[in-house]
């Protein structure tokens, strides 16, 4: 099983191999409320450690999603762009956003562990 | 905005709304709830099946006493006050000596004095307005130490009717005073969600307990502002401040219906009358539209809209006020303003979101059909 990592930004990252999953974390989710449409990257799209790599829609307004890492899309999820609502209700599992091929997965080290961002997440109340 | 949390009011319902376990949000001056923990889109779909509870104590309410109110309000409003009927509420606008709208309101007409309610955010500028605008004879009385409860939706009526009989009486924007639940209220047939409902004003003091027994109906839960945006953004009603404002004639914002027809014979007679009748003789240089969306993506405030045909295509005509996801609509809606001839029904149009240019329409409002109680 892979570790997972976290950012301030509330998006999550797992490296397996070269690809790493991206979705936005549960706290995320819970402070968008109901997620209404997902604009997602094509495959083959570049993007950098901080830059844009999808926007979420809840019914109140538009956020971005960053990218944790540098690298190349190579999946977008199908089934959160049919069914939305995903981000919310499995937002640490079948509401991943993205699949990414990691330029340097030493990237991932600098982020927060799951002990890490739950002390940063406690922290924000 | 900014507000420090110190600095912002609280309606008598405020210690409710946390114990409801609300998200809050500063909102014109308030502290308000904008989701409860059902989330915006149980919450609208609740209101649209049942009923709603929202909050809108943050309104401004007010009382216009002394002979000749009407004839005198006449003065601030392109509306027929003089011709309102007891019993009856209007809306209307104030407007500015350009036209532009300074604030939306409703008049009504009690036996004894006119009953206004105005938006929290313009309020105390509005009550300037009318103190300076109306002849010292008038007394305005502001009532502050009175909650204002909305209950919106299919089910208000039988709700309604278990603590007032007499409310099922009224029709359409009717208000009477009654006995609710043995309180003295106002009770208002009147919304911002297009359903059918009440607009209850009630003493501050016994507004939590009133809206504790509404909130033990079945029928009945509690809704916060963002579900209430979507519920008026679906039913084509205007937001002071986006959809409306000083720069907004009541032409541009298709608001005509709201100029009556003796006040357009009269020559007007309110504050930018020649503007803004020539505007509604000629058509306006731009008016207020419904904007639907071709894909899934909202488009929010603030999008640039483009001509999407003719010689002008690619050129920007216009800007979404109002834009998001509608629920019972189930997919984006918005509202803005397009250039003239560009409003006709089916006008195609582009939306420019996040530097990509999308495909919408120029669409009839409302997006949902008004269910309002006539007779």
């Amino acid at each position: 099983m892979a570790e997972r990592r976290f950012t301030k930004d509330h998006e999550w990252i797992e490296l397996n191999g070269a690809i790493a999953t991206v979705g936005i974390t549960n706290y995320a989710q819970e402070q968008l409320g109901d997620v209404v449409f997902v604009d997602l990257p094509p495959a083959g799209k570049k993007i950098t450690k901080g830059g844009e790599a999808a926007v979420v829609e809840s019914v109140k307004a538009a956020s971005e999603v960053y990218s944790p890492v540098t690298g190349e899309v190579v999946e977008s999820n199908a089934d959160l762009a049919k069914n939305p609502a995903l981000a919310n209700t499995a937002a640490e599992a079948g509401g991943w956003f993205v699949k990414i091929k990691v330029a340097d997965p030493k990237e991932l080290s600098a982020l927060m562990d799951a002990a890490a961002y739950k002390k940063f997440v406690d922290g924000l109340h | 905005m900014s507000e420090a949390a110190a600095d912002l009011r609280k309606t008598a319902l405020h210690a409710l709304h946390v114990e409801l376990g609300a998200r809050m949000v500063p909102f014109a001056g308030y502290d308000m709830p904008v989701q409860y923990p059902a989330g915006i889109l149980t919450e609208h779909n609740h209101t649209r099946a049942k009923a709603g509870l929202f909050d809108v104590s943050h309104m401004g309410q007010a009382r216009l006493w002394g002979v000749g109110a009407d004839k005198a309000i006449e003065a601030l409003v392109p509306g027929n006050i003089v011709g309102l009927a007891p019993t009856r509420i209007r809306y209307t606008v104030f407007t500015n000596d350009k036209g532009g709208i300074l604030d939306d309101l409703t008049i009504g007409r009690a036996a004894d004095h006119l009953s206004i309610v105005v938006n929290a955010a313009c309020k105390e500028a509005d009550y300037e307005h009318m103190r300076r605008g109306l002849p010292k004879s008038m007394r305005l009385e502001i009532l502050e130490d009175r909650a204002l409860l909305a209950l919106q939706g299919p089910a208000a009526e039988a709700v309604m009717a278990r603590f007032a009989p007499d409310a099922a009486k009224l029709t359409f924007m009717a208000f009477a005073g009654m006995k609710v639940a043995g309180l003295d209220c106002t009770v208002f047939r009147s919304g911002y969600t297009g359903e059918d409902g009440y607009e209850i004003s009630v003493a501050n003091k016994d507004a939590e307990s009133f809206a504790r027994k509404l909130l033990k109906e079945p029928e009945v839960m509690p809704i916060g502002l963002g579900a209430r945006d979507s519920l008026r953004l679906e039913a084509g009603l205007c937001l002071y401040g986006h959809d409306l404002d000083t720069t907004t004639t009541p032409a541009e914002g298709d608001l005509g219906w709201t100029i009556a027809k003796r006040r357009r014979e009269e020559g007007g007679g309110f504050p930018g009358d020649k503007i803004v009748l020539k505007q509604l003789a000629d058509g306006p240089p731009r008016i207020r539209v419904g904007i639907k969306p071709d894909g899934r993506a909202p488009a929010r405030e603030g999008t640039v809209v483009l001509a999407a045909q003719g010689p002008n295509a690619g050129k920007e005509i216009g800007k979404i006020t109002s834009g998001g996801f509608g629920p019972t609509a189930n997919g984006p809606v918005a509202m803005g303003y397009v250039t003239k001839g560009n409003n006709a029904v089916g006008t195609p149009l582009g939306l420019v979101v996040r530097g990509t240019t999308l495909g919408a329409k120029v669409a009839s409002l409302p997006f949902v059909p008004h269910r309002y109680k006539k007779a």
